[in-house]
């Protein structure tokens, strides 16, 4: 790829010197090494235009068939999208949305029909996806106790009434201020991360030609990373195995319309460790972002796993985003090995393979028009 | 009272010693026991219990330190959005390396004291001796040192084994100078032999406080004998002996301490010398003050989009995110300063801290390079080049003007003695001389008819012969032969030779050797002569005038064995013939000049008759100066001055003083290095001239501009200054000749002294400048030495402020060396001083060319590419940080965890750098010596300056933007794993930061023209380290963190295809427009060093092939 050249300097042994002087003259003299010497060995390579040529050209020729394959496959991934935030008039969710309140102890439902234009073959990935919600704002994203995440049970215990005792005890961490505690009741869990936690129930209903509406079995395991659900995630484990007694003298956060143990019916995903929860707790990158919701398996290898069609979303619309402008968006997306739809990696390799290879070819002209020049040209002048 | 002398009345600055503490006898003044230190030396910076805050407040006097450690308190009093330890744990580390740098450094020399202050000594008590240990020693003391034996404080010498009063001592720890020097007794107590005897002296030494010069004492002895007055005797440097000095040729001395501990002169010269700041570091603190500003315009552009950006209520505390009540309740302003300093500590690391301490560490080990040269390792002196300040390694890879001086640096200061001329007869010693025949002396062809009046021919050279066998201050060494028998000069040449500080004297007095006058040796204040005719001839050495620069002349006052008083002196010829009043000036004269052209060195000699009352008067205006305690230098000027007049001119000497090897060709590179080459020398015109030829300094083709005294005095100054400058403006244009000038110290201060008459003459200086410009070489001669610092000074302040290099091997050459910008000591056989005073010494002339070429190129480009490198790096670094805040509501949310916050700088990044800044050769050794033309390529700080600077800035922010905006858009709203898994924030980061930390060694890796299995292991190692370290970071559940945001990060990213495609896509396009840069810059127009490494690669090429 560069030019490259070994010029192996000799390495001479020791010379040892004795002056006329003997043993009066300071044996100073420097050891003859090729480190101390600065003669290293060494490969000496060069970019000139002849030299990088060949890389160029290589990296076009990559680049560009790997941009194609990618584009390639990114435009066969299927995917569905559809805003049900409900700030439009004419959107089903209007009312849901605009007679939101917090005090609401009944759920506001809705529902949203679509149509899907071509069949969903293999696994289904369902998605909620916000935008302009800042997971990413650094006051929201440290509040949070992974310590009392990962189950360590003095997280949860009662602050004692004395301050000095109270710092002594484990505590929420108090980077979960103000979601810390209640009444000097722990939170569970607490920070605002978890107290946000999107609690939108989301239902997919495949409207049959004849008439009947058949709901679509949503997985909501593997969901979340399994490094988070079995390492990062525990349930406080007490003397009491149920959950129920274990968050026994701490407080469901604020915005939570149930209890931290009654996320799910499945022991397996109760408590923090419910997938939901662990997906939310990991905090999106940029403020308009997706967090995968539910998995449909596919059924069997004959019949796609969403065909063609009309289908109802339902939603229980409990997530309040009109306050920041946020928008709320179900998507349905298939899965290849290099993810979801995204053209821009297809692109960007496409387009950089196709400037390296034009690159190339400039390089390629100012080398015959430069590169003899250079070489006759003497230094000296 | 005691007799009081001259100029004594004032001077309240002495210090009276008692010898043996005893008190004078009544009736002189009080005894007041003065407190002096005791005799232990402390070089040792701090003691146990001080080190910690001592270090400490020393380090953060550094405002960089300063700086990192407002940083670190900022961060521990705010809520800020990086943990403490992100920049405490760097500094810390920092402080702490430092800290326990200089602790060991101050340990050895505890150690060192210690072994140093409890070095048994022997003390004269009560009439005995008695062993001590070298701290107790007090000032009053009666020392016993035998000979081998290093003096523990400054003795004044009471009394010698040897019967002349004399004590051989060398300085070589002191000034490096191994040459015996002799001590000389107060006369009045060197008869003392016995303990008892010297106990029973009962003296007071009155001498001036402690001052740091070597070379200079003044005091005075009251000796009080019963009853009687007290005798006064002058003592001088040459009484005092000091202490780090060793006896020699003696068996033991009796002294009395003067100065102890810390007041003696050698702990007085320990304190350092004036910092030198190179151009690199300047250039770096004008970089760092921008990044400051970007810094500062950073936060505040950040502060202030923050708070237009939440003005809404529902951006600024949406429900899902509130404040504390705490926090509400603060004032705006108060939230607003806090959110500057958040961000300022957010984009800190734009100034890294380990970027000190990488230059520092760079410099420190890259100056191992110049010692362990080989190549700059003299045989003969066995020692190779010394690095005295490694500040200025990269300096010189600047150099524009080379100072030089002549005698010793460009030629070998190993004197041969050519000729003299007696009155007209020229005398030439054949170096196969037996010293009776007179065939081996040839008589010119003289000019013969003597006058009447004058004294014969015989005459004349009988005492010129004697006036060169005296007039000297040469010692004969007495080498010890194997037997272990010392033998003199009489009985075995061999075995004997001179020494002198001046080698032109050891030439003089065995040129003389070789015309038949041998001199002895000194006994007992006699000089002993072996004349032509074998017999020995006694002079009574009266007095010595010592040789002095500014005087230029010295001179002895000798008793001959007939009762003449008789002056000699020897001097350059231009402090002698005006103070001469008879003798044959005219031809002298002439063959001076002769000789001069010739390239020798010249002396005239001269004598004067002293009548006894003449001999009386002189004596007295001696003894008068020497005694003063006040001006003694002047007044001993004025002395000399009196007395040294009314001369008869004997004759001349010529000698000649060789070329070192490799000076012209040292020369030669230099100027085609592009640097300008000055010679400042004290020698006259015509010698300096032919040197000048002799070592290419000027060519046949050069043409030569005289701006001396002879021109001065037929035309104004103001004259031949604008006809000089017309000329060269003239011949510019043609651009064909160069141009060489000569200037002499009288002219050069006639041009220097500012101008009184107005400003309608212009400013000399500037004129002189413009001429200087365009010469490539100039000679300066009959120079002082404050002169030479003048012109090196002059030259620097010039508008341009060119790197100038100061190269001279004797004292004389202190002061330039001083003031340059990089001081050059030569080895030499003037002695050490030049050597001690400068940053780098090299035993040769011709080791200037690897020293500036090699060492100084590599240094240069090193240091250059490792400071804009460490802006690029943390430009890469932060700018992503910066542009993270617009997508997260400018909450100053860091994008990297704080382990790789803090870890980039110190581990990530730090080997790869420090090792190219070690060992990189961007073109080989021998094509830098082959084209000394390519150190033109680096002239200027050319790769440091403003344009290069903004490239890599530019650079820099553009790898960000394709970091951050390519990480944003392949990131953003999708799903990058096979599982339908999403990633987090902390991948996203770790996604920019992997990019980042590849990308940046890479460009190293790009930038590397030397690949060394160093720099192979260090830059791959260190993006293993990363890769390793991630996966360690993110691989457990650290008990100690109380967030585990890392968890399994890295291996979820690296478990992803589309993660590891963009990650290569960026790399790529980042290091693309670096790369095409180069390889258009290359083809283009290709500078220099290019095409050498071009043809280089050719060369090794074509053998490979054959």
């Amino acid at each position: 790829m560069m030019a490259s050249s070994y010029s192996a300097k000799d390495e001479d042994g020791h010379i040892t010197v004795s002056g006329p002087g003997g043993g009066t003259l300071r044996n100073k003299k420097p050891e003859n090494t090729a480190f101390k010497q600065q003669r290293l060995p060494a490969w000496q390579p060069i970019l000139t235009a002849g030299t990088v040529l060949p890389a160029f050209f290589i990296i076009g020729l990559i680049f560009i068939p790997i941009g194609i394959g990618l584009y390639v496959t990114s435009n066969n991934i299927k995917e569905f999208e559809i805003d049900y935030t409900g700030d439009d008039t004419s959107s089903p969710c209007y009312n849901c949305a605009k007679n939101f309140s917090w005090n609401n102890t009944k759920s506001c439902t809705c529902t949203i029909p679509f149509q899907l234009d071509q069949p969903y073959e293999s696994n289904v990935f369902m998605y909620y996806g916000l935008s302009n919600f800042y997971q990413n704002h650094r006051r929201y994203v440290k509040s949070r106790d992974d310590s009392q995440l990962n189950g360590n049970i003095d997280s949860l215990k009662v602050g004692a009434s004395s301050p000095m005792a109270s710092r002594k005890k484990k505590k929420p961490s108090k980077e979960c201020e103000p979601y810390a505690s209640i009444d000097n009741k722990p939170i569970a869990p607490c920070g605002a991360i978890a107290n946000s936690m999107f609690n939108d129930t989301l239902k997919l209903f495949y409207n049959d030609p004849n008439g009947t509406s058949v709901p679509i079995p949503l997985t909501s395991t593997g969901i979340a990373w399994w490094t988070d659900k079995h390492v990062k995630f525990r349930n406080p484990v007490g003397t009491n195995s149920n959950l129920t007694a274990v968050f026994q003298g701490t407080v469901k956060p604020v915005n939570w319309h149930r209890p931290v143990y009654e996320l799910d019916t499945d022991p397996e995903n109760n408590g923090f460790i419910n997938e939901d929860f662990i997906v939310w707790m990991r905090t999106a990158a940029l403020p308009t972002f997706r967090k995968l919701y539910r998995i449909i398996q596919k059924k069997n290898n004959m019949a796609p796993t969403l065909p063609r069609g009309n289908y109802t979303l339902v939603v229980d619309y409990n997530y309040p985003v009109r306050s920041f402008e946020g928008r709320k968006r179900m998507i349905l997306s298939t899965i290849s090995w290099m993810g979801g739809k995204n053209p821009f990696l297809g692109i960007a390799y496409i387009t950089v393979g196709s400037v390296c290879f034009f690159l190339g070819v400039v390089l390629l002209v100012i080398h015959h028009k430069y590169g003899n020049r250079n070489n006759s040209a003497n230094i000296s002048n | 009272a005691a007799r009081r002398c001259v100029g004594e009345e004032i001077w309240v600055d002495s210090r009276t010693v008692y010898i043996g503490h005893k008190e004078p006898p009544p009736g002189a003044e009080a005894y007041i026991p003065q407190r002096y230190p005791d005799n232990r030396i402390v070089s040792s910076k701090y003691t146990f219990w001080n080190f910690i805050p001592k270090n400490l407040f020393e380090q953060f006097r550094r405002i960089a330190n300063f700086y990192f450690l407002v940083i670190f308190l900022v961060q521990l009093i705010i809520d800020t959005p990086t943990s403490p330890v992100t920049s405490g744990l760097p500094l810390f580390f920092v402080i702490t390396v430092t800290a326990i740098k200089q602790g060991y450094e101050d340990w050895l020399r505890h150690k060192a004291d210690c072994s140093i202050n409890e070095c048994p000594v022997d003390v004269v008590q009560q009439g005995k001796v008695v062993r001590t240990q070298s701290h107790k020693l007090r000032v009053g003391d009666i020392v016993v040192v035998k000979e081998d034996e290093t003096f523990p404080c400054d003795l004044i010498l009471l009394s010698s084994s040897r019967s002349d009063g004399t004590c051989y001592v060398t300085t070589t720890s002191l000034d490096g100078e191994s040459s015996h020097k002799t001590y000389y007794a107060i006369p009045d107590t060197m008869a003392f032999r016995t303990e008892q005897e010297v106990d029973s002296l009962h003296a007071t030494i009155e001498c001036e406080q402690p001052q740091p010069d070597l070379y200079k004492f003044v005091g005075r002895i009251n000796i009080y004998k019963d009853k009687e007055e007290p005798v006064a005797r002058p003592l001088g440097a040459e009484n005092l002996l000091l202490r780090g000095a060793t006896l020699k040729n003696t068996q033991h001395i009796y002294a009395v301490a003067v100065y102890t501990g810390m007041e003696t002169k050698m702990a007085l010269n320990y304190q350092s010398k004036s910092q030198k700041r190179s151009a690199v570091e300047k250039s770096m603190n004008a970089f760092l003050i921008v990044y400051l500003c970007i810094l500062i315009s950073k936060a505040v552009i950040n502060t202030v989009l923050k708070y237009a950006w939440q003005w809404s209520p529902d951006r600024d505390e949406p429900w899902y995110n509130h404040r504390t009540e705490h926090e509400r309740q603060r004032h705006v302003v108060i939230r607003a300063f806090t959110d500057f300093l958040a961000f300022m500590v957010l984009f800190n690391y734009i100034i890294p801290v380990s970027m000190y301490v990488t230059v520092e560490m760079q410099k420190f080990l890259g100056s191992y390079f110049i010692s362990w040269d080989e190549e700059m390792f003299d045989e003969e002196l066995g020692e190779g080049a010394q690095v005295n300040t490694s500040d200025l390694n990269e300096e010189l890879g600047q150099v524009e003007y080379v100072f030089t001086d002549k005698t010793g640096t460009l030629t070998e200061n190993n004197m041969e003695f050519i000729e003299c001329c007696v009155d007209g007869n020229v005398y030439i010693p054949h170096s196969s001389g037996t010293r009776k025949s007179d065939e081996h002396c040839t008589y010119g062809s003289g000019n013969k008819d003597y006058c009447a009046f004058c004294l014969s021919l015989q005459e004349y050279e009988d005492l010129f012969f004697r006036a060169l066998c005296l007039c000297h201050t040469v010692q004969v060494k007495e080498e010890e032969t194997v037997d272990g028998i010392k033998r003199g000069i009489h009985q075995g040449r061999p075995t004997s030779f001179y020494i002198s500080s001046s080698p032109d004297e050891v030439a003089l007095v065995e040129g003389m050797k070789r015309l038949g006058y041998t001199y002895l040796r000194l006994k007992d204040n006699y000089m002993e002569i072996l004349n032509k005719d074998d017999e020995i001839e006694r002079f009574e050495l009266l007095h010595v005038l010592n040789f002095d620069s500014v005087r230029r002349r010295m001179s002895v006052i000798v008793k001959s064995s007939s009762g003449d008083y008789l002056l000699f002196c020897k001097g350059a010829d231009s402090s002698i013939f005006p103070r001469v009043v008879s003798g044959k000036v005219e031809q002298v004269k002439a063959r001076v000049e002769q000789n001069a052209v010739e390239g020798l060195r010249t002396l005239c000699v001269a004598y004067r008759r002293l009548s006894q009352s003449e001999y009386q008067e002189a004596c007295h205006h001696l003894m008068e100066a020497k005694l003063a305690l006040q001006d003694r230098e002047q007044r001993l000027a004025q002395a000399y001055d009196i007395i040294e007049r009314d001369f008869v001119l004997l004759g001349a000497t010529a000698v000649e003083d060789r070329l070192q090897e490799k000076a012209a060709d040292t020369i030669e590179s230099l100027h085609k290095a592009g640097m300008k080459v000055w010679v400042l020398t004290g020698d006259k015109m015509e010698t300096a001239a032919a040197t000048c030829y002799a070592s290419k300094l000027f060519r046949r083709t050069t043409q030569i501009l005289e701006l001396t005294k002879k021109r001065t005095e037929e035309q104004s100054l103001h004259d031949v200054l604008f006809e000089l400058n017309r000329t060269v403006l003239r011949h510019r244009s043609f651009n064909c000749l160069d141009f060489g000038l000569i200037i002499d110290g009288a002219t050069l201060s006639a041009v220097l002294k500012p101008n009184q008459e107005g400003a309608g003459h212009g400013n000399y200086r500037e004129i002189f400048l413009e001429i200087c410009r365009n010469c490539s070489a100039v000679l300066c001669c009959r120079m002082a030495p404050l002169q030479k610092a003048q012109i090196v000074k002059l030259i620097k302040a010039s508008k341009e402020h060119p790197i100038t290099l100061a190269i001279g091997d004797g004292a004389n050459d202190v002061s330039m060396i001083l003031e340059a910008h990089v001081g050059i000591g030569i080895m030499g056989k003037e002695g050490r001083q030049a050597a001690r005073n400068s940053d780098y010494a090299i035993p040769k002339f011709k080791h200037l060319k690897k020293m500036l070429l090699v060492h100084g190129h590599y240094y240069y480009i090193r240091i250059a590419e490792l400071v804009q490198y460490f802006f690029y790096k943390n430009v890469c670094f932060i700018f992503p940080q910066f542009l993270y805040q617009f997508f997260c509501g400018f909450s100053q949310q860091p994008l990297y965890d704080t382990a790789y916050l803090t870890l980039y700088n110190i581990s990530f990044t730090s080997l790869p750098i420090l090792l190219y800044s070690l060992v990189e050769q961007h073109v080989s050794m021998d094509t830098l010596k082959r084209e000394p033309s390519l150190y033109r390529d680096i002239a200027k700080n050319s790769l440091l300056r403003w344009p290069v600077f903004l490239y890599w800035t530019c650079l820099g922010v553009f790898d960000a933007v394709v970091f951050f905006f390519g990480a944003y858009f392949l990131f953003d709203n999708t799903t990058f794993t096979s599982n339908g898994q999403m990633f987090g924030n902390w991948t996203f980061g770790t996604l920019i930061f992997t990019v980042l930390v590849f990308t940046v060694t890479l460009k190293l890796a790009l930038d590397t023209h030397h690949w060394t299995w160093i720099n192979h292991f260090v830059i791959w190692g260190s993006l293993l380290f990363y890769v390793i370290f991630s996966l360690l970071w993110g691989g457990i559940i650290w008990p100690f963190l109380n967030y585990q945001r890392m968890y399994y990060v890295f291996m979820q990213m690296l478990s992803s295809g589309p993660a590891w495609l963009s990650i290569i896509l960026l790399i790529t396009v980042s290091l693309l427009p670096d790369v095409i840069k180069k390889v258009l810059c290359r083809a283009m127009c290709p500078t220099a060093t290019e095409r050498a490494q071009v043809q280089c690669w050719h060369h090794l090429h074509m053998k490979l092939e054959v």
